[in-house]
Order: C-alpha cells, then sequence, then structure tokens
C-alpha cells in the first residue's frame, strides 16, 4: 500500500495544482481524440458512403463535385445531361440499374430531390439495408404532386405524414422565390443515417417540370446513380464517357473519389494532427512544471519517507507514477471531453451532411491515446522525479531554528 | 553488543573548501536494551552523529555496527533497509508527515520494514495516548501529541537501537518530563536499547547512564 498511500496523500496535498493540470491533460487527451476518430471515423464513413451507387453520370467538369452534389446532396450541380443520355446508360448492358435525379429546388434550405419510385423499391442504400417509411406513410407516386421526407430533414423542418408545403427555387434558401406547386407528404423516410435523411424527395418530373423552370430541363436530369453488374464494366464505361467522350462524366468508383478527396485535405487533417501533439506536449510540460515547481515543498515529506527507510528508487518511483496518476485522471476526464467535442462536431457533420459519426465506434486509438498521455506524463515526471531521488536527507531534516 | 563504533570520522567542506571535522569517535559500544544519554553543547555534532549511526549519512572512514552489521561496508540501499529494519528515529521536531494521518504515520514507516501490522500501528499509539487521534493530522494534534506519534513510529518496526535527537527540545518542562517517561517505558518494554542526545540538564537527570558527547568526540574543527 505504500506507493498508492504516498502518490493518494501527494495528490490531495497539491489538490488545486492536480486538479488545473489533470484539465489541461483531459482537454489535450479529449483534443488528440476527437481529432483523431473525427478524421478516421469521417474517412471511413464519406468513403463507404455511396447510397448504394457505384458510379455516377454526370455533365462534364469535376467527378467529385458531381459525386458531391449526387450522393452527398452537397455543392451546386456541375449541370444537366440530356434525357437520352440517362436512356442510354440505362439500357447499357453493364448497368444493373440507372436512378435518375433532377436538383435544383429546396425547402427551407433543404434540397429537393427530384427522383423515379425505384430508388425507394429496388436500391439497398448499403448491404441489406433498403429504404422504408415510418408506419402508416408511403413512398410517393410517379408525376403525383407528392414527398417523401428524409428523417433529418423532417425532424427539422417539423413535417409529418399529410403536411403540404411549397418548394422554394435554387438550392439557397430564398423565401422569396417560392414556387406555386403544392406538395404533400406521404411519408417521413426511416433514418439510414446517409446524405438522404437530408432530403425531400420528389418525384423526378416534379422538378423538371416545375413552375418557373427553364422548358429545356422537362427533358434533362441532374445526374444518373448507376450500379453496375461487375466492376470491370465501370473501368469499361470510365474509358467510354471520360476518355473517348467529351460531353459527359462517369465518376468512378464513388467511394475512391471521395477518398481522393481526404487525400487531397490530407493536409489539414496533418496540421489538426499536430495541433493537438503539440497541445498533448505543452500538457505533458505542465506536469512536469506542475511537479518540479511543488518539489521544494515536498522536499522534507521526502526526505522524511528517506529517513523512515524509504530507498532513493522508491521516491524517484513515487514521483514518477504521480504524474503518471495524474496523466491516468486527465485522460479519464478527456473521455469526457472527448464526448462533448465529438457530439459537436457529430452534430455539425451530420447537419451538413447527413453522415452520421458513432461517438461510441471503437478505435485502437480510444486505448492508445490515453495510454500514451499516461507515458508522456510518467516521462514528464521523471526530472522531479530526479530531484527528488538526490534529495538530501540530514539537510533536508536539519531542524529549522 | 548492540552498537560498536571505530575509528569513525565524518567531516563537511566550508563554503570556502576546507574540510571541517565534525565527528570523530575512536571508540563506542552500547549495548543491547542500554539507554544511554549525551550530553553535549548544540553545534558539537551530536545529530551528526546519530545521523551517521543511523546511515543517513556516509562516515568519511570508520566502522559502525548495529546489531552486529557493518553498516559502513553497506550499499546506501543496504544502509536504507537497514534503518528500516532495525532502528527507530526519534527527531527534535519530529518530523512527522503533515498530510497523513497519525495511523497513517505509523504504519509508512512500517511499511518500508518487515511490512505492515496494523494491530501493532494501533496498538502503540494507543500506548502513547492517541487511540482517539488515529484519523487526525498532525497539525490537529498538541506539539506534545505530536511527538508521541514520533515514538510511536520510531517503536512501529520493533527496533533494536531507537536513536533520539533532542527528543523534548520542543516540549514543555512537564511535557517533556511525561515524553521522556514514555521513551524510555516504550523502549524498555520493546527491547530496544536507547541513544538519546540532549543539552537540557533535567532531560539527562533522568538517565541513569549519561555521558559527555566530548568525551566520545575528539573532532577538532
Amino acid at each position: 500500500m505504500t506507493l498508492p498511500l504516498v502518490i493518494y496523500r501527494s495528490l490531495r496535498q497539491h489538490a488545486l495544482s492536480t486538479l488545473v493540470t489533470a484539465a489541461s491533460i483531459a482537454l489535450a487527451s479529449g483534443l488528440l481524440l476527437c481529432v483523431w476518430m473525427v478524421k478516421v471515423q469521417s474517412q471511413a464513413v464519406f468513403s463507404t458512403t455511396t447510397g448504394g451507387f457505384d458510379a455516377v453520370l454526370g455533365a462534364r467538369g469535376s467527378k467529385l463535385q458531381l459525386v458531391l452534389n449526387s450522393v452527398f446532396h452537397l455543392e451546386a450541380s456541375p449541370g444537366n445531361i440530356e434525357w437520352d443520355d440517362y436512356q442510354a446508360i440505362r439500357k447499357n448492358p453493364a448497368v444493373r440499374s440507372a436512378i435518375p435525379i433532377a436538383v435544383g429546388d429546396n425547402l427551407r434550405g433543404y434540397r429537393i430531390v427530384g427522383t423515379v419510385p425505384e430508388l425507394f423499391s429496388d436500391v439497398s442504400y448499403a448491404p441489406g439495408r433498403r429504404y422504408a417509411v415510418e408506419p402508416g406513410g408511403r413512398f410517393f407516386i410517379k408525376d403525383a404532386k407528392e414527398a417523401v421526407v428524409g428523417s433529418f430533414a423532417a425532424e427539422r423542418l417539423g413535417l409529418k405524414r399529410g403536411d403540404t408545403f411549397h418548394p422554394f427555387h435554387g438550392l439557397v434558401f430564398n423565401p422569396s422565390a417560392v414556387h406555386a406547386e403544392t406538395y404533400v407528404v406521404t411519408g417521413i423516410l426511416k433514418p439510414t443515417n446517409t446524405p438522404a435523411d437530408r432530403v425531400v424527395w420528389i418525384p423526378l418530373e416534379g422538378v423538371q417540370t416545375m413552375s418557373g423552370h427553364d422548358p429545356r430541363a422537362a427533358k434533362e436530369v441532374s445526374a444518373v446513380l448507376v450500379q453496375l453488374r461487375s466492376p470491370t464494366a465501370g473501368f469499361r464505361l470510365d474509358i467510354a464517357y471520360n476518355k473517348q467522350g467529351d460531353r459527359l462524366t462517369f465518376a468512378y468508383p464513388v467511394g475512391a473519389i471521395i477518398a481522393d478527396l481526404f487525400d487531397r485535405i490530407s493536409w489539414f487533417d496533418r496540421v489538426l494532427t499536430l495541433v493537438a501533439y503539440m497541445v498533448a506536449l505543452v500538457a505533458a510540460g505542465s506536469v512536469l512544471a506542475s511537479i518540479y515547481n511543488s518539489m521544494s515543498s515536498r522536499r522534507r515529506d521526502l526526505a522524511i519517507l528517506r529517513a523512515l527507510g524509504a530507498r532513493r528508487r522508491t521516491v524517484f518511483g513515487s514521483v514518477v507514477a504521480e504524474a503518471a496518476c495524474i496523466g491516468a485522471i486527465g485522460s479519464i476526464a478527456g473521455y469526457a471531453v472527448y464526448l462533448v467535442l465529438f457530439t459537436i462536431v457529430a452534430g455539425i457533420v451530420r447537419e451538413q451532411t447527413g453522415v452520421v459519426l458513432s461517438v461510441f465506434a471503437w478505435h485502437p486509438v480510444v486505448a492508445a491515446c490515453p495510454a500514451a498521455m499516461v507515458a508522456l506524463c510518467a516521462l514528464g515526471g521523471i526530472v522531479p522525479a530526479l530531484k527528488a531521488f538526490r534529495t538530501p536527507v540530514a539537510e533536508t531534516l536539519a531542524p529549522v531554528s | 553488543m548492540m552498537l560498536a563504533i571505530n575509528g569513525l570520522l565524518k567531516s563537511f567542506r566550508s563554503p570556502d573548501g576546507e574540510a571541517v571535522e565534525i565527528v570523530r569517535v575512536e571508540e563506542f559500544r552500547l549495548g543491547a536494551g542500554e539507554q544511554l544519554a549525551l550530553h553535549g553543547e548544540s553545534g558539537s555534532g551530536k545529530t551528526t552523529f546519530l545521523n551517521l549511526i543511523a546511515g543517513i549519512l556516509a562516515a568519511d572512514s570508520g566502522r559502525i555496527e548495529v546489531g552486529g552489521v557493518d553498516l559502513t561496508a553497506l550499499s546506501e540501499p543496504g544502509r536504507d533497509r537497514l534503518r528500516a529494519r532495525k532502528l527507530g528515529y526519534i527527531f527534535q521536531s519530529f518530523n512527522l508527515l503533515q498530510g497523513y494521518t497519525v495511523l497513517e504515520n505509523v504504519v509508512l514507516g512500517m511499511s518500508f520494514g518487515p511490512g505492515i501490522d496494523r494491530h501493532r500501528a494501533r496498538s502503540l499509539l494507543g500506548r502513547v495516548g492517541l487511540a482517539e487521534r488515529l484519523h487526525h493530522f498532525p497539525r490537529q494534534l498538541s506539539t506534545g501529541q505530536q511527538q508521541r506519534v514520533a515514538v510511536a513510529r520510531a517503536l512501529a518496526n520493533h527496533p533494536q537501537l531507537v536513536l533520539a535527537d533532542e527528543p523534548t527540545g520542543n516540549l514543555d518542562r512537564r511535557h517533556a518530563r511525561e515524553s521522556l517517561t514514555l521513551i524510555r517505558e516504550v523502549c524498555r518494554e520493546n527491547g530496544a536499547a536507547l541513544l538519546l542526545v540532549s543539552h537540557d540538564e533535567e532531560t539527562l537527570a533522568q538517565f541513569d547512564s549519561v555521558r559527555e558527547f566530548s568525551s566520545i568526540n575528539r573532532a577538532e574543527p
């Protein structure tokens, strides 16, 4: 019990500095954990969020913009493609299914996407998972002024089955740009934890023929989401559309394009990680400074322990272990900081993309980060421990007159 | 023989780099269970002498045997171990750990020696009249009570030799008398030899055996 008692009493005696130091460790640990987990999870989730599609066909332009617009419902559309282009890819033997989408309207900032009922009836948005509506609802009927609202959008817009709304023109909400058409909500999508949750889905014809839209839009779609029969088909179509053709863009494979985005912004990720590392180092330094500064008040206690028979290595170990304990307390509190930070970040990510990051997801860094903080703090404890190691017993215990 | 010292020499460096001899003891003996008081003026090297016997300070030369073990031949960890197992030390300023309870002060001393025996710790504290103060902190005790904790701690590990450095220096006459009686009794009950140093005449008067420290220490500063 010697070491635990010595550590416990020392922590109690220096409660304020222990708390302040542990708080800085908690902040560092939580921040590091949060940066790491957001990075790891967002890379994993975004790269696998394909809506169940292998590729996207759209107007000539950036593949990334095409994918962001049609799968993640972000960014502006790179332009429309002809109805015939949709028909051509739909009939291609290498294509299992082709779902057209049309964008250009919103409902109080939430994107309205026109599509065909087959998206909900034929497509699995993730392996083994199909779109479903909450009990009592149903999907819209082709050509009808009906809408199915994603769970997140419904919650934020306060929509429920049977409600009606007027769409607004454009992808950015402008209260004065209201369309005359009235749509009725026939169902609320069950949560999918994908960007589909942030979308108000209406029939394709609704967007194509919305009042005030260019009449040419009636024969156009914004993009076609494609499921292929085999991976080799994707490479063939890639050559056909991107290398041989010059009118359209075939974005394939969807996951790789998003992964490429993360590669491109990896410098930002590295900066964040560097900042987190620096914070961790500063926190470890604060342990060193905190214990080192209190050494003058501890010297007598350490000398008494030595006079009672404690060896130098016991005294050294007790200081290092105390630093490690501060690191451990801070790391445990760091989980709370992580929970708060991650929840805030995940909320923003969900608000902006519909993608759900799980605060309780497991990754080795969840254990490694606090362990590293404890080790770093123990390392920081070595300097004051050396001072404790060298404490001269007789001189320190000499009566103060 | 509990304590046997031969040719002990200890000197310190003065600020101007000169060696200043503090302790030079040619021969000194203390038998098992014996109680001896050394009388000496302040600054005569008494505390240094006790620190050398306790192994807190290393001698420049000479031989110190405690219970048949040559302390001067031991490494520092060896001296630490010997101090924890065979010696009890009562300091003038008690040197209690202020952040620890009375019981913890005694138990902690045991943990470096043969091992923790809470029953003995409680029993010793009861013997010195602190059974009701086990969980108090030193600052919550009177000076006399603090000194009794120091006595209990010094005796906790069944020491064969108890060293006491001006143990009554911080107490008033009544408490000093009571305290000294207690130390002597408890040492006797535990079969420990007692080597006490003091310059207080009343303290020395309680001992049958008193020696002038200057008759032992031949140091010439």
